[in-house]
């Protein structure tokens, strides 16, 4: 776009102005995300001077209304972990090969049915999985598996599972539709099938793309709220099998915010929590950032 | 593309088997989206009636209609977007239309994807800590607002940029070349232009702050109240929430099933339908380009 060279001068200082109002407002994103760090930090900060990070990081019970309350988290975090993990298990072939499906083998017809059902399965409200999962799903798995409670580990990863595969199928499939057509053409002129063009080609030039779709995924999956409140079950335990009830930390800050008394130590070790749990989340985007910045798709040159 | 003759019948077997999964990982979704909103039709709408709809809840939230529930969520869903919809089209007005590759811009993304990457629980201590507690607005509609509207906020930005993207160059360029400045070309040709993608994504936004439930939970939502909201500063009820109350607190868990059924049964409605709206809408305006 050329600029114009004969603005007067006011014009050109209105403009500016306006320039500048843009910008400023364009920074609402950022400073937002610096508020939501500092506000976390200066409530969770202080919890600090009753147990120490590694106690509260590292130690093994959560019973923070006891007298003498405990506060260790690491029960919470490899409950969360563990969601996620097992979340990801099912989530990343779902929503690769849905990617794929969508990208190299479903009739135009058939995409313009699937990639709205995608886009309306993400869109359903995390209460409203959450509900199912406990109404539907846990009866429905306590039969089968014959286990005490179908509120656990797997009933929570499934349904999460289900909340992840959207992420993980859009971004995938625009990883998989930028690869340049003529690597694929030289593939199959070369006498590949199809598959084995997706299998040699296709995903290795997408990689990247996939990898920082399936880092968003497992983004989402640890930081979703209700479905993990609604249907882990709540035991804050170390599991020992993926049907035991558990307690990650979005459910704990969630089910316990609304009886901690303010501004009481609870309160404190629930936005401290909150901190562990933000720094997951942010670990996981910057990850995905640095892979698709670093390993950016550019055309023919990525093989 | 002719398939070739020289095939072997095992890579050939291969291939059908391999996108056999592919066609049926595609079909499992639709499934798992069949079979959820099944469930909430089939045992929800034997709840909903006209008292459902326009009667508060009574004898401890047993009996009755959820209104406040729905006016709360309207409420929220309209505040969120007032308050993202003009930050966000702003911002993205900047990044597509002003700002030059380099440190800065690239800081701005990181920041815009960092924070649609906040887990929903965070922004509720966030609007906790920052908008009831510091700014004094307590539990209240607003608080719930302003912390929902922080959340759609990415959402607005993307659909946004993304519909001011797709208006051609050439626009730009003849209105410059008719003398216009930046701005007018803005706000005379591009905004216009993009208008329909941007109310799209608006739409997408509401729905998506309608369906949020821990961000309000410490910020605007209450189990319940006797009446209508009067003013921003009031706490409110809402449709998640309230489902989330009755199938998880109380003593009437099983009692309350069908209020259960039936409320999230009006949620997904709204939702899935301003959703499904919107996918249409924009399906048109691709047509038409």
């Amino acid at each position: 776009m050329a600029k114009n060279s004969q603005t007067g001068k006011g014009r050109q200082r209105r403009e500016r102005a306006i320039t500048l109002f843009f910008f400023s407002v364009a920074l609402t994103s950022i400073t937002i995300l610096t508020l939501i760090v500092i506000f976390l930090f200066w409530e969770g900060i202080p919890i600090f001077s009753k147990v120490s990070i590694y106690d509260f990081l590292f130690g093994h019970y959560w019973y923070p209304t006891d007298d003498p309350p405990d506060f260790g988290i690491f029960p919470l975090i490899v409950a969360s972990l563990a969601v996620t993990a097992l979340s990801a298990v099912i989530s990343i072939p779902l929503g690769v090969m849905t990617a794929l499906y969508l990208a190299e083998s479903a009739s135009a017809r058939l995409r313009e049915w699937v990639k709205p059902i995608v886009e309306l399965l993400a869109a359903l409200p995390s209460v409203v999985i959450g509900f199912f999962g406990m109404v539907i799903v846990a009866p429905f798995l306590q039969e089968i598996f014959d286990v005490p409670t179908g509120l656990n580990l797997f009933n929570a990863s499934l349904m999460l599972a289900f909340m992840s595969v959207p992420t993980i199928c859009s971004i995938s499939e625009d990883a998989i539709y930028s690869v340049p057509l003529e690597l694929k053409e030289a593939s199959l002129a070369l006498g590949a099938t199809k598959y084995e063009t997706i299998a040699r080609v296709v995903l290795p030039a997408s990689l990247s793309g996939i990898s920082t779709a399936i880092i968003l995924g497992m983004s989402r999956a640890i930081g979703e709220t209700m479905v993990v409140l609604m249907i882990a079950g709540g035991a804050a335990q170390l599991p020992s099998s993926i049907f035991d009830p558990v307690r990650p930390m979005p459910a704990s800050i969630a089910a316990e915010m609304a009886e901690a008394p303010f501004r009481s130590d609870h309160y404190h070790a629930l936005f401290a929590t909150g901190v562990v749990l933000f720094a997951f989340t942010l670990l996981f985007n910057l990850l995905s950032e640095h892979i698709s910045n670093k390993y950016r798709q550019v055309g023919a040159a990525t093989l | 593309m002719n398939k070739s003759s020289s095939l072997s019948r095992r890579r050939k077997l291969i291939q059908a088997s391999i996108f056999g999964l592919f066609r049926l990982s595609a079909a499992i979704n639709g499934i798992a989206l069949f079979v959820i909103v099944y469930f909430l039709v089939a045992r929800g709408w034997r709840a909903i009636n006209w008292t459902f709809l326009t009667q508060p809840p009574r004898e401890a939230m047993t009996e009755g209609g959820i209104l406040p529930c729905i006016v709360g969520t309207l409420y929220l869903g309209l505040g969120a977007i007032l308050v993202a919809l003009p930050i966000g089209v702003t911002s993205a007005v900047y990044l597509n239309e002003y700002a030059r590759p380099g440190r800065l811009l690239r800081a701005i993304r990181i920041g815009i994807n960092n924070l649609a990457g906040v887990p929903s629980v965070v922004f509720g201590l966030f609007g906790l800590a920052f908008f009831v507690v510091w700014l004094k607005m307590g539990v209240s509609i607003l608080a719930g607002s302003l912390t929902l509207g922080v959340l759609t906020l990415p959402v607005i930005i993307g659909s946004s940029e993304e519909a001011m993207r797709s208006v051609p160059d050439t626009y730009r360029e003849a209105s410059l070349a008719l003398g216009a400045t930046k701005w007018k070309t803005i706000y005379r040709v591009v905004l216009p232009a993009a208008l329909p993608g941007i109310l799209t994504g608006a739409i997408l936004g509401i729905s998506r702050a309608a369906g949020e439930t821990a961000p309000i939970m410490f910020t605007a939502a209450v189990f319940y109240t006797p009446s209508l909201p009067a003013s921003v500063f009031d706490e409110i009820m809402a449709l998640p929430y309230h489902i989330y109350v009755l199938a998880t607190a109380g003593t009437e868990i099983e009692a309350t099933r069908h209020l259960q059924y039936g409320t999230a049964l009006v949620l997904i409605v709204l939702v899935l339908g301003l959703n499904l709206f919107a996918i249409i809408y924009r399906a048109r305006l691709q047509r038409r380009r």
